[in-house]
């Protein structure tokens, strides 16, 4: 049975440190390099992906949304579980980089910037959606209190405005964190690199030289940016939860929704951050600073959350049957056993029973097992908010108003574009700047001492 | 954009270490002699340096409170009035309720606070940084650096000085 230990680069102990500084900057500036014919090649497939998608909005825009498969009584059904699914991607990414910063893990700091740049591409993608959904999409700004022509200012006790004050606050500030932490790294590159490659770090590093000033501000400062940003992750699924609880549908009208689905959105993006990070770090070649030591981390992450969302599935089976409520008991028989049972049991395996073969040691530290499971992950949570969403519209107080939707080939284009769109930019992402936390790594390294090492 | 213009050279020493106990060292050394106005690169930020440094804490703090409370002040004073500004009148319930203006509220506390947050950092460190100070690429690398401003009846000293420590390499920096 393999022993995880930590390797020395994240070892505050004081064994012999395998890599020094400047084998960080080294390897870390080398994935920036010539771009490999397989890095081209996917790239091509995630733009070309992205190209189906605005097709699918191109012809949205020109005809309207009668194109998908909404139905009545489905208007909400696979562009706005899509939306919920890309929102709860990027919580992983804040998780990681915020909550476990202030948590003092060490194990953090190789897998933090991957993992805050899928925040960022997943929080911009997921805002797509609710302006595709809108239909008008070209009037999306007046969700936006600005002063019209009649002073008419938005409803502010709408969860949908929540939204939209929710997921900008989180775009804008995932950014800025993943900005200022870039910062000392782009700065670290200029310094290694030659030519226009310099003249651009330059320019991005905005002057910044690791004087003892400048870490004094930086370092409270990043300190502060994560204590903003821990209850903004926590807040943000929690709001959008509320898009759902706050209306009286069986099946959404709840008080375990805002936890309910925090837990989900960081087992999703934990998924989401394996499938990514699995591939990339053997692409790049930076198979030892992103080690064993944190797949077997994450996927107890996952383990925790995947066990939270066990106990909320069952929570709501049961208080379906406690409440005594023919409609809720109706809508939970149905998620099981109605039209839409295949979609139901895809959400419950995939994410309540899945999660659970992460207690055995063998499955978290074997990539190969990690990386189909997360699969299993990322279409199990995308399948959940389809079940909540769809199967809760679909049969509501009106028996004879009960229709089923059937997504359509507007609804796929735009699910498959918005990944080509996402893939696109976390590639261009991956190449254009350090995927590895050059300063933090060094910062979990003791410098060298003339006088022996001691700690 | 300041920080784009080359600005007159100050000068001093310049040097360069590849052990942390020496830079310490150094540093105590230089500010025992009254050299307070050192400028010290390094890495990564190290908890060594920052207590041989003795630096009050940073003032940016301030700017993320001043940040958070406009925030919050901001959504609550946004909602109450727009709300009065056009009011909806719905089965005698108030015109503006507090709850659900929690959430724009708490939204604006958070996203002003991190821009303040960051804003403090670009006016401290980049804006209002100290120019023409001698740097090497070395610094973001593996090494620390020290550069003390002196006019050039002073450096020989200082020089000496930052040998003793164990510097790796010192340089002079004329003006």
């Amino acid at each position: 049975m393999a022993v995880v230990t930590p390797p020395a680069t994240v070892s505050h102990e004081g064994h012999a440190p395998p890599l020094t500084h400047s084998d960080i900057t080294r390897d870390v500036v080398a994935t920036l390099g010539p771009a490999s014919r397989g890095y081209v090649l996917l790239l091509l497939l995630a733009v070309g992906v992205f190209l189906i998608g605005i097709t699918t909005f191109l012809v949205l825009i020109k005809d309207g949304l009668g194109h998908a498969g909404y139905n009545p009584p489905v208007f909400w059904s696979v562009y706005i579980t899509t939306f919920v699914f890309w929102v709860g991607i990027g919580h992983a990414g804040t998780l990681i980089s915020a909550i476990l910063f202030l948590f003092r893990s060490p194990w953090r700091t190789a897998v933090y910037r991957s993992t805050e740049a899928m925040t960022v591409f997943a929080v911009m993608t997921a805002g797509l959606f609710p302006i595709i959904h809108i239909g008008r999409q070209w009037i999306f700004y007046w969700l936006l209190p600005y002063p019209n022509q009649r002073f008419l200012w938005p409803n502010f006790k709408s969860p949908l405005i929540w939204d939209v004050f929710a997921i900008s606050t989180y775009l804008t500030v995932s950014t800025t964190f993943l900005v200022f932490g870039l910062v000392p790294d782009v700065a670290a590159v200029r310094d290694k690199v030659s030519g226009w490659r310099k003249t651009i770090y330059t320019w991005a590093s905005v002057g910044w030289r690791g004087t003892d000033n400048e870490w004094r501000h930086y370092s409270r400062a990043y300190l502060y940016l994560a204590a903003l940003a821990t209850p903004l992750v926590l807040s943000v699924h929690s709001v959008v939860s509320w898009d759902f609880a706050s209306g009286i549908v069986p099946g959404w009208h709840g008080t375990i929704f805002a936890p309910y689905f925090v837990a989900g959105a960081i087992y999703s993006g934990i998924g989401m951050v394996l499938t990514l990070i699995i591939p990339l770090r053997r692409a790049l070649r930076i198979e030892h600073l992103i080690t064993e030591y944190h797949f077997d981390n994450l996927a107890k992450l996952t383990l925790l959350t995947g066990s939270i969302l066990l106990y909320a599935y069952a929570m709501e089976y049961f208080i379906a049957w406690y409440s005594g409520n023919t409609f809720e008991q109706t809508t939970f028989y149905r998620r099981a056993f109605g039209p839409m049972w295949w979609a139901g049991w895809a959400m419950i395996i995939c994410n309540a029973l899945v999660s659970q073969l992460f207690w055995f040691r063998k499955i978290r530290t074997n990539i190969t097992s990690l990386f189909i499971l997360s699969i299993f992950i990322n279409i199990g949570m995308w399948f959940e908010r389809y079940v909540i969403i769809v199967s809760s519209l679909s049969n509501d107080y009106l028996p004879w108003a009960w229709d089923q939707m059937n997504p359509t080939w507007a609804d796929w284009g735009i699910l498959a574009g918005s990944f080509g769109w996402f893939g696109m930019w976390f590639m261009l992402f991956a190449k254009a700047f350090p995927i590895v936390a050059i300063q933090e790594l060094k910062e979990m390294i003791p410098m060298p001492r003339r006088r022996g090492a001691h700690h | 954009m300041a920080f784009l213009k080359p600005s007159r050279p100050q000068p001093g020493v310049l040097a360069a270490f590849a052990h942390i106990d020496a830079a310490v060292d150094a540093i105590r050394a230089l500010r025992a002699m009254g050299l307070r106005k050192l400028v010290v690169y390094s890495p990564a930020p190290n908890h060594e340096l920052e207590e041989a440094l003795a630096h009050r804490v940073s003032p940016v703090r301030l700017f993320t409170l001043i940040g958070g409370l406009t925030g919050c002040a901001a959504g609550f004073g946004m909602t109450i009035w727009m709300s009065y500004d056009w009011p909806v009148l719905v089965g005698g319930k108030p015109i503006a309720s507090l709850p659900p203006y929690v959430v724009i509220g708490f939204e604006l506390t958070i996203l002003l606070g991190a821009l303040s947050t960051v804003a403090a950092v670009a006016l401290f460190s980049i804006l209002m940084g100290r120019r023409g100070v001698a740097y090497d690429p070395r610094f973001s690398d593996d090494q620390i650096g020290i550069f003390v401003p002196a006019p050039a009846d002073q450096v020989g000293p200082v020089e000496n000085l930052l040998r003793s420590a164990g510097a790796v390499e010192v340089r002079r920096e004329a003006a």
